[in-house]
Order: structure tokens, then sequence, then C-alpha cells
């Protein structure tokens, strides 16, 4: 097998203002020469443990120190003025309004999906969010409050946020949200079998789970702070996306660090060569640690540099997250009414 | 002593947080004696550094209105005893504007006259009201939240201690305008709370042109009440009035030229306090 060289190993030797430009011309030549073969061996990489596990440490490893200099480079781009505010709605559009605690009510999934169809009811021109986020139990509630309102309905299920329960266990939890109504899925892999190298039974966890889902959208939670290594997200991602993930998404939001910049740039990177290599586009979704306007649309200029435009949409990125929501509602209303605003003036949840 | 060496030269920065950042705009201004010689450069505060410092203050509220009335006075008390420690630093400041030193004193006494108010100012602006039923009707001042506060530029020291002391005395916390001309007993105070036990964020003080930042601080919909005692401009002072209307500040805006050495009563910190009231059954 030709090993599988996504042009973003060489990345970081390459000067900052022409990176953009190279990787592209890079990429296309790499891919064009090798898409045949490679297409050929993808369908071949899941035969046995060995050739899943060759096939993942074929991958390039990830420049540690370029991809967090990338990141970093990224966040100091300045969005002003008109662009801040196609960015600030946009960022409203991706968010996947969550709610993931113990002690969550009824009353409360209620409420946020109130706030998830109309998240200013002061300003009828701020759209809704993408989704609401919940636990596998309160999907029917969430499911008649938003119904017909064209905001989607996530649960996370297979254990979260640990994902340490047998697969019968997993695959009934899942065919249980599925049937409440959810419309997305978001599943968490097994770390404690990925970290131990047993990249197959992650694989056919993943594959067992995408089959309960049916028409539901899978997004698959790697849980990057248990990662490690920029390494072993590249691996995780492709796994996941190997096994037919609609979405990769870092973390469950319990575990810190939970996203980074340097880590939604290492999935990122995968997305785009998962596209170029297979001809199949799978969507990321930070999750946890994004609260500020600001970070958001730092990430955004990171999809834009990174994966492209065709990533600029809350089909292919979301945001997962809680207090993110009115930040940006803050400092939408900053810009249309000229003054800061306060948080006395939206909602808690 | 050599004669060649050099001084170490103060730079002058702004109070957010219980740090001393420069001005987001990285913008300073000089700042004169009253003969006009060249003093310090001075932070030039811009709208982002107001957001900052309310953001701080807003922080801040939880903890400090939480403290007991008795804490927060010992508080001031230490606050107090520092600046006594500081007295000729702020002497020779005030005196290079032209003032009279001894409003340093003067200025140091009104923070102790004020620390001595934490812990009596609710016996005397609350209290058991009679109601006719069976019940306990009890009304206590709580703080009002985020004052933001415009300084009077002169007496610069005594103008400052008097708008500040009354408003953190109650457990407010405060966003400061200092006077644009003579900001530089405002950065010195900020050491002496920077160093005292005052919590950090309960006192943000900017330097920098008023007259750019206070509509900003005006129009926060986070800030709970404003002070106008150092806006002299009158058109200046109604605008801000107007923009503090859109969220129901309390605003103050005292006839001019307030008599500083005076006894200053209770007015400015019952300025600065809303009055809860509780009906409890007495039971029986």
């Amino acid at each position: 097998m030709p090993p599988l060289l996504p042009a973003t190993q060489r990345l970081p030797a390459v000067a900052a203002q022409d990176h953009d430009k190279i990787t592209q011309v890079a990429a296309r030549v790499d891919f064009t020469a090798m898409t045949a073969s490679v297409i050929a061996d993808l369908s071949e990489v899941a035969r046995s443990a060995t050739a899943l596990r060759a096939f993942l440490h074929g991958l390039p490893g990830v420049d540690q120190v370029g991809a967090e200099q990338r990141a970093a480079m990224l966040a100091t781009r300045s969005i002003k003025t008109t662009a801040k505010a196609y960015a600030i709605d946009l960022a409203i559009r991706m968010v996947d309004l969550t709610t993931l605690e113990g002690a969550d009510t009824a009353g409360k999934v209620r409420a946020l999906c109130a706030k998830a169809q109309r998240p200013d009811p002061a300003d009828p021109s701020c759209p809704a969010v993408a989704a609401v986020c919940v636990y596998p139990a309160m999907v029917p509630t969430a499911v008649s409050a938003l119904h017909g309102s064209g905001v989607h309905v996530a649960s996370v299920a297979t254990a979260f946020p640990s994902g340490q329960a047998t697969l019968d266990v997993k695959i009934a939890d899942t065919r249980a949200a599925v049937a409440a109504g959810a419309d997305e899925i978001d599943m968490v892999i097994n770390r404690g079998a990925f970290l131990s190298g047993h990249y197959l039974q992650v694989y056919e966890e993943i594959r067992a789970v995408r089959a309960a889902c049916g028409a539901a959208h899978l997004k698959v939670i790697l849980e990057t702070g248990e990662l490690a290594t920029y390494d072993n997200v590249r691996r995780a991602s492709w796994l996941a996306m190997l096994a037919g993930a609609d979405f990769i998404k870092t973390s469950t939001g319990k575990v810190q660090p939970a996203a980074t910049m340097p880590v939604t740039l290492v999935m990122l990177e995968a997305v785009r060569d998962f596209r170029d290599t297979t001809g199949r586009q799978v969507g990321v979704k930070p999750a946890g640690g994004i609260r500020t306007t600001k970070d958001a649309v730092r990430y955004l200029v990171l999809v834009n540099e990174t994966a492209g435009e065709d990533w600029l949409d809350p089909h292919w990125f979301r945001f997962g997250a809680s207090t993110l929501l009115n930040d940006l509602l803050m400092q939408r209303t900053k810009l249309t009414t000229g003054y800061y605003a306060g948080p006395d003036y939206f909602t808690v949840d | 002593m050599p004669t060649d060496r050099v001084d170490v030269r103060k730079t002058y920065k702004l109070f957010i947080g219980g740090a001393f950042p420069r001005s987001e705009s990285g913008r300073t201004y000089q700042v004169t004696s009253a003969a006009g010689g060249f003093l310090a450069n001075a932070a030039l505060a811009s709208r982002k550094d107001v957001r900052d410092a309310v953001v701080a203050a807003r922080a801040a509220v939880p903890k400090w209105a939480g403290a007991t009335a008795y804490n927060r006075g010992q508080v001031l008390y230490r606050v107090a005893e520092l600046l006594e420690g500081r007295r000729e630093q702020f002497a020779a400041e005030v005196t290079a504007f032209g003032e009279d030193p001894s409003t340093v004193h003067d200025a140091i006494d009104r923070w102790v006259w004020y620390a001595g108010w934490a812990d009596k100012f609710a016996q005397v602006h609350g209290g058991a009201n009679p109601v006719a039923g069976p019940y306990f009707n009890l009304s206590s001042p709580e703080p009002t939240g985020v004052v933001g506060i415009v300084a009077p530029a002169e007496p610069a020291l005594l103008g400052l201690v008097s708008v500040v002391a009354p408003a953190i005395v109650t457990g407010n916390t405060v966003v400061i305008l200092a006077s644009e001309p003579r900001p530089l007993p405002a950065v010195s105070l900020a050491e002496v709370l920077a160093t005292s036990d005052l919590p950090g964020g309960v006192v943000n003080i900017l330097t920098g042109r008023p007259a750019e930042t206070a509509p900003w601080l005006a129009s926060h919909q986070d800030v709970n009440a404003l002070d106008l005692t150092g806006v002299a401009d009158p058109e200046l002072a109604t605008s801000l009035e107007q923009a503090a209307a859109g969220n129901l500040k309390r605003v103050v805006r005292p006839a001019a030229g307030p008599a500083w050495t005076a006894d200053p009563g209770t007015a400015r910190m019952a300025a600065f306090v809303e009055t809860k009231t509780v009906w409890h059954p007495k039971g029986g």
C-alpha cells in the first residue's frame, strides 16, 4: 500500500503567507496521483486489525509546533464591522445549544428549545440555532418543543460521556434516541480501546452505531482531551470517518482540555484530506470551552483557511456550546444598537 | 551617591480587575503640571477598556456585596492605613497640580470617615417598619451594583476619594473615569488599592478623556448607576443622562462646585443603594 500522504505534514515548514496557495497545489498533486489506489485501499483498510493499524499508523505525523503556531497565527486575524456581523449570525446558526447535566429537567429543556428557536426575542432578524443537544431521556421533550421549527434535535448516546458500556447497551441507547425522534446522534468512541491500540474494535463499534442510527446523522466524539497527542487525534479522525461518521466532534465537554484551536485544525485537515481522497464530506464540531464571540470567530477563520468555504455552513460545522450563545447575542446587540449589552437582558439558559 | 544616576520613571497605567494593563488602544497622553511642565505619560483609555472594566466590576460584585459590612469596613480602614504611608507621594502629586497638600490629609480622613459608616449605614438608612398586621417588616439598603463614576478634576485626591469611598462602602463596585488633566493621584490610589485587601475589580480606574469614554459607560447596559460629579460640560452631562436612561440607571448629577471640605453627610452613600423590604409573619 502506498503511504497516504496528505500534504498537511509539510505545512509548518512553509512561510505563513504562502501557506494556503502551496497547500492547495500540493494537495492536488498528491491526491490526483494517489486517488485511485488509495480509494481501493480505503475499502480494504478495515479488513483486519493489522491492516487498519498499519493504515492509521501510516498517516503522516502532525507537527505539533507547526499546528499550534498556525492556529495561533490565524487567531490574530481581525474581523470587524460587516464581516463580524456575518460571522456572528453564522456562528449563531452553527450553535448546538447543549444541556448535559444530571440535573436537567423537562422544564429546562423546554426553555432551552424556546431559546433555540428565537435566541433574541427582542430581534426577529436573529437566526435560530442549528440544534438542541440533550440526553436521550430528554429527546421526546425536545422533539415536541421543537416540532416544525427546523431546529434539529441532537442526542448524546452510547454511554456518554465515558463510552464505557457493552456494545449492546450502546446500540440500544442509540436506537432509543432515534426512535424518540432525534435527528442527530452524538456518540463517544471507546477511548480505552483506542488508546490500547484496539482500533478495529473502535471501528466496529462506530459501524454498529452508524447502522443503528438509520437516517439520523452520526457525530463521533473523539474526546481529544484524553487522546494525548495530535497524531492520535488525526488517527481517530480518520478512523471515525472511515467507519461512516457524518461529523467528527472534539469533546464531550466533561473533560479538560476540551476543544482547542490546534486540535480543531488537525481535524479540519483530516476532513479536507478525506474529501479529497474519497469525495465524501464530513463535518466538524468543536465542543466545550468556546465561550466568547472572539473565540467563535477565530474558529470560523480556522475553518475557512483550513477546510475551505464549503465547510462554512451549519450543515458542516457546528459549535457545541451553552454559554457561547449569550455572548454572541450580546455582541450582536452591540452591533445593532451601538451600545454594550448586559447579561441581564438575556436568559441564563 | 553617584550624580549620573538615571531616574527610574514610573509608567502610569490603567487599573482593571486588580491588574495594571496599558490601554487596549496603546495610546497615551501627556500630563502637565500647573506650571505647564511635563509630568508623565498617562494611558489614554478607549471604549474597549471601558468594556473590560465593566466586566471586571461586574465579576467583583457578588464577593464584595456579599462580604459582611464589618469586613468591608476593615478592608477600607486598611486602605486608609496605606494611604497614610504614601502621604508624601500624594502631597507631591497634588502640589504639582497647584493644589494645597492639606487636601491629602482631608482625603485620608474622609476615607476613614466613610470606612466607619460601613457597618452603621444599614442601621441609619434601614430599619423595622411598623405595619398594620402580624408581620415583621424590615427594610435594608442593598448595593445597586456597578457604578460608573466620572471623577472631579479638583481637588484631585480629595475629590476622587469623596466619590469613590461612598460608592464602595455599601458594597457597590465602581468604574472610575479619572480626571483628564489630573490623573496621577488616581493611578497612585490604584497602587494603594492593589496592595490592600480590596478584592480585584471592586475599583477600576481608567485615565484618559472622559468626554470620549463616558458615553460608552453611560449607555452600557450592565452598569447600574452613574455619578456625573466630574462632568463640567452641561451639554455632555445632559447627553450622558439621556444615555443612562436606556436601562434606568441611577444618576447623580450634583449642582456645580460641591464644597469638598464640608461634612459630606450620607447623601452619596444613599444614592447608590436599593432598599429591600422583607415581610415576615410573626406567628402566634
